[in-house]
């Protein structure tokens, strides 16, 4: 592997290491724990051995190793207002999430990449004029917006989807998915809509503005001059050279979308981990707050991750380091 | 008499813009034999790179082809439809650019950009493609081809680039070539390899070119003919050594002049007077008349063609006179 991704791995992990630390600290100074799991009644003593046990009395330091060796298991103790694990609670709702934010995700990316494209070829056609003007509807309407205007339009209105929830869910092991069943699908498609709709309209104008800008180069000219076909210049050689910045640009937004289904798992009542973190900032529930800064952290290191590995893929300049071990 | 490979005649490029129709290249005419090398020079913005993207069918809207005809061996190419030139570009005109650093798509090896156009225009397969590939970096001479064949672009000095480019716009033998400035953005001391290479690999392959620079030493070196461009027209076309010893446009005299020379003893080099004009202010009459030492009234009034004085072309109204 190259040493470059070894690099980043080294990276994730101080980044990962930092992120642990701020949820540490929330977990032990925002608020009293023990305050916080306890009802007004319960005597001074009986607080004293509740802190006690729960090694609160430790060194800082111990407290905050025995921390990220609890968080590397993914245990964030008991959730305050649910009373139960919030290892629990996050397998319970990571699925909703993950499907939503995955199929928001591929929607955005199988329609707003042919979409960029087309624009990008025919930047005079009245098709892409089409593609721009919405775009600029995704980019600048606000995401509870389109969810309420969806909601009235395509629930209210016309009752063809339902407003709210996830559907039918099949279960597979712990794992739960709307996919597989018509209503669980149904669900899908007006959250999916709202929380893809501006990383669509993103990746459109990316890729459109990135394929004028290859059209553009002497690489593009040089393969036009030796006869190859459009199909060859525009899908073999353009199109690689955008998918640089758009693998960067969606990298990001998959973390965005993640971080961003809080408010399109609101207005849709998406029982996520969206939905569970906000009522815990409502509650004060620190270890679900906490946990769920670390697991949208890991998401994002994960993500950049990959996306780092998939430049390499893309780009043989990358590779810079083999390509001197193989002599030039 | 043989036809020639490819026939220019009355050709005119133009770009309509808000104020009117810029008229970029104004119907000129000229001539390329089989095999033959023809220096095209004339300072930056004269028309020669539009000139070269017309006759193989790249030119960039908004420009485009207003009259004249374009023959490649008596076959009219200036109005094919795009499927069909598609098929005459890389396969019978082939072209080299001025940057070798960007001419190749940085994402794919060498390898796969060379025998991706062979199987465009033949039928080869896969592995008689990639062995005429490696004939072909060999011939161009790059060092260990069979091994460099799978390297990327990024592994190559912008010499051997260029190489590399030459063996692509050469990979299915197309019958000319258009260089439009390909040493520009070389290493002075690889530019002559560069061009001896290029000369050397046409007269192997019995390949014309149309060699479009601003170097008149590589001209003179190198090319059998040269047309000389002023402001979008042709001012002189004629034998290489006719034009550098006895050029007759005043023009290309002035050209001539400039070319610094290890044989005659110079004391300085001259230099034309003024800056050429902008497509926009090309004066009535011979366009070079304001900057014409031997600028007569008819200079002014009525346009020069191109005549025959002999041993060159040329269009001057001083020499019209000692025809009549
Ligand atoms: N898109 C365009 N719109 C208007 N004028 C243009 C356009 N493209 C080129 N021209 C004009 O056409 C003229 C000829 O351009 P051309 O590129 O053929 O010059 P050139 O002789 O190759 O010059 P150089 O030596 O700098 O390469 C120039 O005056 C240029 O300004
Ligand atoms: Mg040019």
């Amino acid at each position: 592997m190259p040493a470059f991704i070894i690099r980043r791995l080294l990276q994730s992990m101080i980044v990962m290491f930092f992120v642990a630390m701020v949820a540490f600290l929330m977990f032990n100074y925002v608020g009293d724990p023990v305050h916080q799991m306890v009802g007004i009644d319960t005597s001074f003593e009986d607080r004293e051995a509740l802190r006690e046990s729960l090694g609160l009395n430790d060194p800082v330091p111990v407290q905050f190793f025995r921390f990220i060796g609890n968080a590397a298991k993914f245990e964030f103790g008991i959730s305050y207002q649910h009373k139960r694990s919030v290892t629990g609670l996050f397998k319970e709702r990571l699925p909703a999430t993950l499907e939503l934010s995955f199929v928001a995700a591929l929607l955005s990316l199988v329609i707003g990449l042919p979409m960029g494209v087309y624009a990008g070829l025919k930047p005079d056609g009245w098709l892409s004029k089409v593609f721009l003007s919405f775009s600029l509807i995704g980019v600048s309407l606000p995401t509870f917006l389109i969810g309420i205007l969806l909601i009235f339009i395509f629930a209210v209105t016309l009752g063809w989807l339902p407003s709210y929830g996830r559907g039918e869910v099949m279960h597979i092991g712990w794992w739960s998915t709307g996919l597989p069943t018509i209503s669980g699908l149904k669900a899908l498609i007006m959250p999916s809509i709202t929380l893809g709709l501006f990383q669509l309209t993103l990746i459109m104008r990316l890729v459109r503005s990135e394929m004028l800008e290859v059209l553009r180069t002497d690489y593009i000219k040089f393969a036009r001059a030796r006869g190859l076909s459009n199909r060859a210049i525009y899908f073999g050689h353009a199109l690689k050279n955008t998918l640089v910045p758009v693998i960067t640009i969606t990298g990001l937004q998959i973390g965005s979308i993640i971080a961003f289904a809080i408010i399109t798992e609101t207005v849709f009542q998406w029982p996520g981990m969206g939905l569970l973190f906000l009522q815990a900032i409502h509650n004060v529930d620190i270890p679900i707050m906490a946990a769920y800064l670390m697991l949208v952290a890991f998401f994002f290191v994960v993500i950049n991750l990959t996306v780092d590995i998939l430049y390499y893929v893309v780009d043989p300049r990358l590779r810079l380091d083999l390509g001197k071990a193989n002599g030039s | 008499m043989n036809t020639p490979l490819l026939n220019v005649e009355n050709l005119c490029i133009e770009f309509p813009t808000r104020r009117g129709t810029l008229v970029a290249v104004d119907d000129i005419s000229f001539t390329i034999n089989p095999g033959e090398i023809v220096g095209v020079v004339g300072e930056s913005g004269a028309g020669k790179s539009l000139t070269g993207q017309s006759i193989i069918g790249l030119l960039e809207p908004p420009g485009r082809i207003a009259g004249g005809s374009i023959r490649l061996n008596d076959q009219r190419i200036d109005n094919l439809p795009e499927n069909q030139m598609r098929k005459i570009r890389g396969k019978k005109i082939g072209m080299i650019f001025q940057d070798p650093l960007t001419s190749l798509n940085p994402l794919y090896t060498i390898g796969k950009q060379l025998i991706e156009t062979i199987q465009t225009h033949t039928d080869m397969t896969v592995t008689q493609a990639r062995e005429h590939a490696v004939n072909l970096l060999e011939e161009v001479g790059i060092p260990a081809a069979a091994k460099r064949i799978d390297h990327y672009p990024y592994q190559f000095s912008g010499g051997m680039r260029q190489r590399v480019v030459i063996a692509l716009a050469l990979c299915v033998n197309p019958l000319l070539i258009i260089a439009d400035e390909p040493t520009t953005a070389l290493d002075v001391s690889i530019q002559a390899q560069i061009i001896t290479l290029l000369k050397k690999l046409c007269k192997d392959h019995g390949t014309a070119v149309i060699l479009i620079t601003h170097d008149m030493g590589v001209i003179a070196e190198t090319a059998d003919r040269v047309a000389v461009m002023y402001a979008g027209r042709l001012v002189e076309v004629g034998l290489v050594r006719q034009v550098v010893k006895q050029a007759a446009h005043p023009y290309a005299k002035g050209l001539m002049n400039a070319i610094p020379s290890l044989t005659k003893r110079v004391e300085k080099l001259t230099q034309i007077d003024g800056t050429m004009p902008g497509l926009k202010d090309i004066p009535n009459g011979c366009a070079f008349h304001p900057r014409c030492p031997d600028c007569m009234d008819i200079c002014r009034e009525k346009r020069p063609e191109l005549t025959d004085i002999g041993p060159t072309q040329v269009a001057c109204w001083s020499y019209h006179d000692c025809k009549h």
